[in-house]
């Protein structure tokens, strides 16, 4: 208990007096894993709102096959990744194993069936329900995707941050592509590993804490540009 | 008179469960045609075949291309935007440039009377107001033809009544109407010609005055009876 408590002191007392190394390992974090869902977000939500609304022969498989990558383990895209990106891989050319563009490449490609499956399945509840009035008025399979998926923003952002969640809290395939290089590819949840395993329980506690924070942040931002846009509508009456 | 819609034989199948079958009907040029039947007779499938919402699954449907098309639905889908972007939207999806698209949005809004609601959120809206939103959006693609789907079905009186006039104006400005009901006052209010569906089947298909006043068929005459009782 002692061990927690005082981990716990020394943990606030690194955050609060804006430590250096803890400073730049949450940059780190917060700008691989905001690229990598930049990056997934770009495919996922066309892709995503794609599948919504086409009918087409196979689709079952292809949503079931997407539905399996949604428990795609970390260390599984992490390894699938590093063989890419290795020398004798079919990316190896970029020289880009363990540096920071191969971490934001494993996580977006780890968020991409999160991003995909979950926007799959707003657009395809909102087509079933108004597709087809859209269709009267003769909006086409793409359009009613983008339509729908315009109209279902709030919840669009929602799967943007869960996305955002899942890439900033895994640690196996940026400790796979990364290689946790101290002051280069090192972030929150590989140090957090490496610091628990060294028995640095303050910085480890820190970063844990940190990771919660942005996590709460982020949920209070969706509720208050959520309350905001209900304020505006509303004085729109 | 010309066909605006022509059924030939048409059947709808989804699944095991025959919606339509055997329909053959041609809605004219200028007619206010009301079908009526019991829930799951097959008025809202026939209504998507002839919208082309549907493709048929037996015989055949044409429709003259052209005659202008609008649907509107019993509870219409409004976008979290404003009501003059929606109505706007269905213009533009006609082949308008987005300004005149608004143009026009701005006309159909003032037609049912909600020009003074156009910066509004359509979804802050009432039922009635929605429903006259989604006659304004109609009404903004220039239609011929109007294809209505219980529209006033939950819908409380002051807004039903409201939404019959509109449809009469659209009636008196030359528009064919095609509208499912269940309301058989509105029926006869409203419509020239009446077909009564039952079990995906026509089982009557005659003129408005001779519907509630001559024989029937025997389905025809019960639907008539347990409705009027």
């Amino acid at each position: 208990m002692n061990t927690l408590f005082d981990s716990a002191s020394a943990a606030l007392r690194l955050i609060s007096s804006f430590d250096a190394a803890l400073l730049a390992i949450m940059g780190r974090s917060l700008a691989v894993s905001a690229l990598a869902c930049l990056m997934a977000c770009s495919v996922g939500l066309a892709l995503g709102a794609w599948l919504g609304v086409a009918q087409f022969a196979g689709r079952g498989a292809v949503l079931a096959l997407l539905n399996t990558l949604l428990a795609l383990p970390a260390v599984v895209v992490g390894l699938l990744v590093y063989l890419m990106l290795s020398r004798s891989g079919p990316l190896g050319f970029l020289g880009w194993l363990f540096s920071f563009k191969a971490m934001v490449l494993a996580q977006a490609v780890l968020v991409l069936p999160v991003m995909t499956a979950l926007t799959r399945q707003v657009i395809e509840d909102a087509h079933s329900a108004h597709g087809e009035q859209l269709q009267s008025m003769g909006a086409g399979i793409w359009l009613r995707g983008l339509l729908l998926a315009w109209d279902e923003r709030y919840a669009l952002l929602t799967v943007l941050i869960a996305s955002f969640g899942r890439a900033i809290s895994e640690v196996g395939a940026v400790m796979i592509v990364g290689g946790n290089i101290d002051g280069f590819t090192r972030v929150m949840t590989t140090a957090i590993a490496l610091e628990t395993s060294k028995g640095d329980l303050p910085l480890a506690l820190g970063l844990g804490m940190v990771l919660l924070l942005i996590v709460l942040l982020l949920n209070a931002s969706v509720a208050a540009i959520k309350y905001w846009r209900e304020r505006v509508e509303a004085r729109a009456l | 008179m010309s066909a605006v819609i022509t059924l030939q034989n048409a059947g709808v199948r989804f699944g095991r469960v025959q919606a339509l079958q055997g329909v053959s009907l041609q809605v004219q040029r200028g007619e206010i045609v009301a079908l009526v039947g019991g829930n799951g007779s097959g008025k809202s499938t026939l209504l998507r075949l002839a919208q082309g919402l549907l493709s048929p699954t037996e015989g055949w449907v044409q429709r003259d291309t052209a005659a202008q098309q609008a649907f509107v639905f019993q509870r219409p889908f409004v976008l979290r935007t404003s009501v003059l972007a929606n109505v706007a939207l269905a213009a533009w999806l006609r082949g308008l440039a987005w300004t005149q698209a608004k143009d026009q949005a701005r006309q159909a809004l003032d037609e049912v009377g909600l020009d003074g609601l156009a910066t509004r959120q359509a979804r802050t809206l009432s039922g009635g107001q929605q429903q006259r939103l989604a006659f304004a959006r109609a009404l903004a693609a220039k239609p011929d033809v109007l294809l209505l789907d219980e529209p006033t079905a939950s819908l409380a009186p002051q807004a039903k009544r409201e939404v019959e006039v509109l449809m009469q104006q659209c009636a008196q400005r030359g528009i064919t109407l095609l509208f499912a009901s269940h309301n058989l006052g509105q029926v006869k209010r409203l419509a020239t010609r009446v077909v009564c569906l039952d079990a995906g089947h026509v089982v009557a298909d005659t003129n408005t005055h001779d519907f509630f006043h001559a024989p029937l068929p025997d389905i025809a005459a019960r639907f008539v009876d347990g409705e009027t009782a």
